[in-house]
């Protein structure tokens, strides 16, 4: 059963494993520094459909299904999905998975959503109320920028803050299976708003939401950040990643040695035209599921404190003025079950 | 210890690059400039082909306007602006495009409440605030009969 | 050369109005449809004191092509409607003179968009 540590801080005791994962992703996040590790790299960034919501829906729903399948299961086997994106009433996720069938639990973090996904289903597991679940988030460039910014023929010019919507999903299976990578602790972050009023500059909006659970969830369980080999936020970027350490360091905790950021894997900065990195649901999602649970699977990282990021305004709130609140959630990933 | 946010707006505008300001406006500049020029040179061969001057000019924004909306079309618009900046912006191409993105955008949500009600979406305040100011302009020289 | 003279001109004064759009966007919070209202506006008041048709006599398409030249036409034609029709003019004149290009940019645009399909951005 789960232990309440803190306030934010919850401890699964009974170690609940990601049995499988999965990621898939478009063209551009393909020919990126990752682009070997994941299930499916698609060309085709409408993935065969009419619409960039369908798109969308489609990378999800066949990110999912790869997750279940590697999992030797079925749709029917799972008790309950966590899942979400960044669309308007998360169609893309309730399009998505329409057809499979399982009981849902949609999920709005923004790009938080695979922390937030993950720290559910694992509660749930932890808990014995559920045999598996499945948690599964995705963003789509091309659809969040019919949403967010302007349409995708409009001539604009991007400022060297903002970031990159990933067009990726990423998909894990969570069961009791005993087998790494197992999650251990979950800590759930709070709204944070340091004011940040730029929407290209999410990174920065969402870096004190990351500094508060990254803070918190080293001192609810006592460790230290040389505790991890890795301590792996979302999507800061460039701009948010440094300002994360920065405020770090304030409180005398130094990361440096050990951080990374998804939106700085997930594209080569230098070649590929995405300015301060990368952001979007599937953006962290991808990045864990291609690469960094391999990792902790096989052994070569013992401890990963994932920390996605999530920005949590709208277009409204963005046209009124208002700043941008973020959000963070970390999972404590062990190769170790104690 | 806390961060206020008077002291985090400075953290991040020290974390924050610049724009590079030193390639953005020389290269608005080239690019504007070479617009404007392409709008002379049909200008000068409209009239050459004997279309009176009152007319030349009007004729040469439908062309431009056509051309930049072929452009946009072909996804070429937003190519070239992605180095052009304010110098695809600011012409009339700019004003085209910002008409016929959203309108191809928006065309999945239908003919009337995708394409053609999103197709003012960016460029509409211009005609909004451009056509007030010029009735305001018309309603002070009728008043004080500047004219 | 006196052609060349033309392109010269049109190119320089083009230049510098976008280049001035421009340092708005970099050095300001300005979003670019703010910006367009503003380069429209400022054309229809600085037609209105007459500062903006010499700049259209010296550059040509220079004035013209960018949108405070759109502001210019809508001025321009205002005065002229009020001069013939009175006070009906400041409703007629600054549509009628755009008319052209605003019809234009609303069937390309509607054509465009049935022919094209939206376009992937790499």
């Amino acid at each position: 059963m789960s232990l309440r540590l803190s306030q934010n801080t919850i401890i699964l005791n009974t170690s609940p494993s990601i049995a499988s994962y999965a990621s898939i992703v478009g063209k551009k996040e393909g020919e990126g520094p990752l682009g070997k590790h994941f299930d499916l790299v698609n060309d085709d960034n409408t993935f065969g459909e009419s619409t960039w919501e369908k798109s969308e829906s489609r990378l999800q729903k066949d990110t999912v299904s790869k997750a279940i399948s590697k999992a030797n299961l079925v749709p029917s086997d799972i008790d309950f999905i966590f899942a979400g994106d960044l669309l308007n009433q998360c169609i893309g996720t309730t399009f998505g998975l329409r057809e499979l069938e399982i009981p849902f639990i949609g999920l709005y973090g923004a790009c938080s959503t695979m922390a937030e996904s993950i720290a559910m289903g694992g509660i749930f597991i932890d808990n014995d109320v559920a045999i598996n679940v499945a948690a599964v988030t995705s963003s789509h460039f091309c659809s969040a920028e019919k949403q967010f910014r302007f349409p995708l023929e409009y001539g604009g010019q991007r400022t060297p803050t903002s970031q990159w919507t990933a067009t990726a999903s990423g998909a894990v299976v969570i069961n009791k299976k005993n087998a790494p990578p197992f999650i251990r602790a979950v800590t759930i972050g709070k709204i944070m708003d340091l004011g940040v009023v730029d929407v290209n500059n999410m990174g920065a909006a969402m870096a004190p939401a990351a500094h508060y659970t990254i803070g918190q969830h080293l001192a609810d369980t006592g460790k230290r950040p040389e505790d991890f080999d890795l301590i792996l936020t979302g999507d800061l970027g460039q701009v948010g990643s440094e300002l994360l350490i920065d405020l770090l360091n304030r409180d005398g905790i130094d990361i440096t040695e050990n951080h990374n950021d998804c939106g700085l894997m997930l594209y080569d900065l230098d070649e590929q035209d995405v300015h301060a990195g990368g952001s979007g649901c599937g953006c962290s999602a991808s990045v864990l599921c291609g690469y960094i649970l391999d990792q902790v699977k096989d052994g070569i990282l013992s401890d990963v404190l994932f920390v996605a990021t999530g920005a949590l305004m709208s277009p409204t709130s963005v046209d009124q003025g208002e700043s941008i609140p973020g959000i963070a959630h970390a999972i404590h990933i062990s190769n170790k079950s104690e | 210890m806390a961060v206020d946010k008077m002291e985090y707006d400075k953290m991040l505008k020290k974390a924050s690059p610049n724009s590079k300001a030193y390639i953005n406006i020389p290269m608005a500049f080239i690019i504007g400039g070479l617009i404007c020029v392409l709008g002379q040179f049909l200008m000068t061969s409209y009239e050459k082909m004997g279309i009176s001057t009152y007319f030349s000019g009007t004729v040469t924004s439908i062309t431009l306007i056509f051309l930049s909306a072929l452009l946009t079309g072909l996804n070429l618009y937003d190519n070239i602006a992605k180095h052009g900046g304010a110098g695809t912006l600011v012409p009339i191409t700019g004003f085209a495009n910002a008409v016929v993105a959203p309108a191809l955008e928006f065309k999945a949500e239908g003919l009337i409440l995708g394409l053609g009600a999103k197709l003012f979406t960016i460029a509409g305040p211009v005609i909004v605030y451009g056509v007030t100011a010029s009735v305001i302009y018309g309603l002070i020289i009728y008043i004080f009969k500047l004219v | 050369m006196e052609i060349l003279m033309e392109y010269g001109k049109a190119f320089l004064i083009g230049g510098i109005i976008c280049a001035i759009g421009q340092v708005l966007i970099d050095y300001t919070k300005l979003s670019p449809a703010r910006i367009l209202v503003l380069f429209v506006v400022l054309g229809v008041v600085l037609s209105g004191i007459g500062w903006y048709q010499p700049l259209v006599d010296f550059a040509g398409a220079g004035a013209t092509v960018p949108l405070s030249g759109f502001g210019h036409m809508l001025a321009k034609g205002v005065r002229e409607a009020v001069t013939e029709d009175g006070l009906i003019g400041a409703f007629t004149g600054g549509l009628t003179a755009t008319s052209a290009g605003i019809a234009a940019a609303i069937v390309f645009g509607l054509v465009v968009a049935l022919i094209f399909k939206p376009g992937d951005k790499s």
